[in-house]
């Protein structure tokens, strides 16, 4: 048995039909061929596969694909500029070095655009307390501190620079 | 030479594909007609399996195959032993390793019983449930000493015990050490299990070509060498009919080491049988089951000493879990046995393991791999002995580092790539006082620790040392090739689970022949790209395949000082290469780039001198006698509440020495990450297996991992010993960020709480079980 189903995926509409139990992320993953979205426990925890549902970071394997009819994902194919040119958070993390193999990588950049679209100024403990959303074995998550800051501070200082110049 | 690129921070290559979402990982692999498969694992530790009733399973629509132990044929062959035994005189060993599907017992929960293939792995779950098996269960051995005891039930039944193997290995006499002591410390010492939990779990795709004869396996292997040669060797096939990649692997830490897995063993024969691509994705509760583990032993152990804080022998008898089988050999716990000399003068030693099986899964070396238990027995013991004597922590510590004229220091006994245990070089003392410093231990026991109790704050400092055994055998190779493009390809044997050699391979070759570093593209793991080589482990790949890059870059340097010497018509003495280009040094000449000397080299028509290999191109390979010794020390401040026993660390220091450093960011990252992992293993970490061998705590909602809440930032200093063994002077540095966590917990949680006469004789500290250990020093 199959459910029409109707989403819009970084910033294109698809109209599908799928199995009602079909996970979000193995449709993601499978059906849409985004597999930048990482699965990693298959029970909420870890945040390898956090996705932007309109807009809010949301575990996509614990949700059904067909709960997002009607509503808009990004991941984190969408982050890059057309010609693949890293965002500044994924420069932040690049330059950081922030990252290691890479697996969780992907939930945390979704997670942290949307916390620092929230909180574009965050201190440490407030960057500390949002990346405890997301597991990380590699990296003992001190450079990816370090990459959010980097992240916010460059966008800040950019933000003042624009705001001179318009003055 | 151009700028040196050889310890720099330089930036990864790697990350703008991982950072993308395009970076491939075995699980994003989809091929047309694949299947998907599904394994029937036990729900018992141990038990006759009866019957095993498949036939619905295999009636249900969407099902193409079901297989159990009876299907495989000749196939059903316990897998190989990984690791032989070390040579050493008078050891014990029983081989036993697992069929790839049970028969007529299991051994451990999770242990595969059926495979099921069907068109999805939603129908493929869906037919686990229509199996039915019928276990009979038996008593299960999951306690060390009572696994030992007379009587008790036979996890192999074709032994007459359940040890698995006993190894002896002494240096000096330690009964005249003893007999001329002034004090003697005897400790019982726990360590008990836990995952590795690479973020990635495991996951295997295999492709069998009927046309062309040819099998492809994606596979989260640390080693896809050995696991083709080994599948072609079992599969009938030319090693050369089989190609295994490991593509992007996310995070390894030793699980991914284990050769062969069974589900490594039957997807590629399935797909022969089916003719149809296979993928098998584990997912995170299997992993629990499944997926190899490390860490159960126990220690009872005596360090004889002066009055003077100078250890004169030490003497260990342990035991340690090796899990239903042991296919990994002896390799852990002879890393504990000889990590436990640490950087100390120890003259006299007699260590004596027997390693046991139980009805636990499968244990192999997790990041640390036994060294974490060497570590804490002896820094414990140093600590007691300390308390006893009236001696200072770190002083008694100083007493008995090995000086620097000290090495090579020979340790008499063998290490776990059966050469001796020969330390090549090392400076302990300058980074103990580099980590006191920088922790200000001195001041913090003069008056700090006082003030603070004074305000009520329990506050308290560990500080130990390690060594890590780095960089072993047997070898690595690399292939380096200047294309015509002027860019450098760089193809090695050894996995890659993101430890940075697409960064670090590409420094090494850069450097030697002035290239820039991302102008340099490594291919790792890919067997049709390089096919001798053995894999990622024991804190190796940039040591030992680091230097294979260095030796072929440096022959292919020579070719191109010899080409470009005829081209320019100057001696090769006075040509340097810089820039991607060779021109005379110190002229303003462009010289010629190292593309177009490329296609020099590699001519169309003409004639070439006899011998002349085409292409700016040279593959070498590099074998060290043995490892290299790094070293470090770790510092901790914690602060403990001793009515919640909840612990805040305050600050976190590591000054590590892991000899010449490629790249320092890179460094910082493993320690870092070893930091956390250890954090994890000393506090939050740890696996809890009833008496009938149920695991309690199987997902990450019950089994702690440190988040980023729990892990402080981490102050890392660095001092550069180098290797004499290797070119670069190069040790390891994936492991030692985890070892002495135990350790320095232990040590800073005991000072914290000073008066209350806690003794920490075990890790994990769980929250929980620090407040048991508190209320019963309170209340003895």
């Amino acid at each position: 048995m199959t459910v029409p189903l109707t989403l819009v995926v970084n910033g294109v509409r698809y109209d599908r039909e799928v199995e009602p139990r079909l996970l979000l992320s193995d449709f993601l993953r499978q059906d849409l061929a985004l597999t930048g979205t990482h699965v990693g426990c298959e029970h909420g925890v870890c945040g390898a596969c956090t996705v932007l549902f309109d807009g809010e970071p949301a575990r996509s394997c614990i949700m059904l694909a067909v709960q997002a009819d009607g509503h808009e994902i990004q991941t984190v194919e969408a982050l890059a500029g057309p010609n693949g040119e890293l965002n500044p958070l994924q420069t932040a993390f690049r330059d950081a070095h922030g990252l290691q193999c890479g697996f969780c990588t992907p939930g945390i950049l979704m997670t942290m655009t949307a916390f620092l679209r929230d909180n574009p100024a965050p201190n440490e403990a407030e960057i500390r307390d949002a990346l405890s959303a997301n597991l990380c074995r590699c990296t003992g998550y001190q450079h990816i501190v370090n990459a959010i800051k980097l992240a916010a501070g460059r966008r800040n200082t950019a933000g003042a620079v624009e705001r001179a110049a318009s003055r | 030479m151009a700028t040196p690129v050889i310890g720099r921070r330089v930036l990864r290559n790697e990350d703008a594909r991982l950072l993308t979402g395009r970076a491939l990982f075995v699980d994003d692999v989809q091929l047309p007609g694949m299947l998907h498969v599904a394994f029937l694992r036990s729900d018992f530790a141990h038990g006759r399996l009866k019957r095993l009733d498949v036939s619905a399973a295999r009636a249900r629509p969407g099902v193409v195959a079901v297989y159990e132990s009876a299907d495989l044929g000749d196939y059903s062959k316990p897998a190989p032993l990984l690791v032989n035994p070390p040579p050493i005189p008078g050891h014990v060993f029983h081989a036993c390793t697992p069929l790839p599907l049970a028969k007529d017992k299991v051994r451990f929960v999770g242990e595969p019983m059926a495979m099921i293939v069907a068109e999805s792995r939603y129908l493929a779950e869906d037919a686990l449930r229509d199996c039915v098996a019928d276990i009979e269960p038996i008593d299960a051995v999951i306690d060390l000493e009572a696994a030992l005891a007379p009587g008790a039930p036979l996890v192999h039944e074709h032994l007459t015990s359940n040890a698995a193997a006993h190894v002896l290995q002494r240096k000096g006499n330690y009964q005249q050490a003893r007999q001329a002591a002034d004090l003697l410390v005897k400790r019982r010492f726990l360590y008990d299990r836990g995952v590795a939990a690479a973020l990635e779990n495991r996951a295997v795709v295999a492709r069998w070509e009927p046309r062309a004869e040819e099998l492809t396996i994606w596979d989260t292997t640390q080693a896809p060498i050995p696991i083709r040669n080994g599948l072609a060797r079992m599969l009938g096939l030319l090693e050369s009919q089989v190609q295994v990649i490991a593509p992007f692997v996310g995070g390894g830490f030793g699980p991914k080491i284990m050769m062969f897995y069974p589900e490594e063993l039957l997807l590629p024969w399935a797909s022969m049988q089916l003719r149809r691509p296979l993928k098998w994705a584990e997912d995170r509760q299997e992993n629990f089951y499944a997926t190899t583990q490390e860490r159960g032993q126990v220690h009872d152990a005596e360090m004889a000493l002066t009055r003077d804080g100078r250890v004169l022998g030490v003497h260990d008898v342990f035991l340690c879990d090796t899990g239903a089988y042991d296919p990994y050999g002896l390799t852990i716990p002879i890393n504990s046995q000889c990590t436990l000399l640490g950087p100390y003068d120890i003259p006299n030693y007699e260590s004596e393991f027997t390693s046991v099986f139980t009805n636990r899964p499968i244990v192999t070396p997790v990041r640390g791999a036994g060294r974490q238990h060497g570590v804490f027995v002896s820094e414990r013991l140093l600590d007691i002995a300390a308390k006893e004597l009236g001696i200072d922590l770190v002083e008694i510590r100083k007493r008995n580092l090995l000086g620097p004229d000290r090495f090579p220091h020979n340790h008499e006994i063998m290490f776990q790539d059966s050469a001796p245990l020969i330390y090549d070089s090392g400076n302990y003392l300058p980074t103990l006082e580099h980590a006191a410093r920088a922790i200000g231990y001195d001041d913090f026991r003069r008056t700090e620790q006082a003030r603070l109790r004074a305000e009520g704050k329990h506050v308290g400092i560990g500080i130990a040392c390690y060594v890590e055994g780095t960089g072993i055998g047997p070898y690595e190779g690399a292939r380096v090739t200047v294309e015509p493009s002027g860019k450098v390809r760089v193809a090695t044997g050894v996995g890659t689970q993101g430890q940075g050699h697409f960064t670090v391979f590409a420094q090494v070759v850069a450097e030697v022949l002035g290239v820039a570093v991302e102008d340099v593209r490594v291919v790792t793991g890919d067997t049709r790209e390089f096919h001798w080589g053995t894999g990622t482990f024991a804190s190796r790949g940039a040591v030992v395949a680091g230097s294979a890059c260095h030796a072929a870059a440096m022959s292919v340097r020579g070719k191109i000082l010899d080409l470009a010497s005829s081209v320019l018509r100057v001696a090769p003495d006075r040509l340097e290469l810089a820039g991607g280009r060779v021109r005379v040094s110190g002229s303003d000449d462009a010289g010629i780039g190292l593309g177009e000397l490329s296609g020099k080299a590699n001519p169309l028509r003409g004639a070439v001198r006899p011998g002349t290999e085409p292409g700016l191109e040279s593959t070498a390979y590099f074998g060290p006698d043995r490892g290299s010794t790094a070293s470090g020390v770790h510092a901790i401040m914690v602060e403990v509440d001793p009515e919640t026993a909840a612990v805040a660390i305050k600050r976190y220091l590591v000054v590590h020495d892991c000899g010449t450093m490629i790249n320092p960011l890179l460094v910082e990252g493993q320690i870092h990450g070893g930091v956390a992992h250890g954090i994890g293993n000393a506090f939050y970490e740890q696996l809890v297996y009833d008496e009938q061998g149920q695991l309690l705590n199987a997902s990450f909602m019950d089994y702690l991992l440190p988040t980023a809440t729990d892990v402080p930032p981490i102050e890392a200093a660095h001092r550069e010993t180098p290797s004499p063994f290797n070119a670069l002077g190069l040790k390891g540095v994936g492991e030692a960020g985890c070892i002495p966590s135990g350790a320095v917990f232990a040590q800073a949680v005991e000072d914290a709480l000073s008066g209350y006469g806690l003794e920490i004789r075990e890790i994990p500290l769980s929250p929980n079980r620090l407040f048991e250990l508190i209320e019963r020093a309170r209340r003895p």
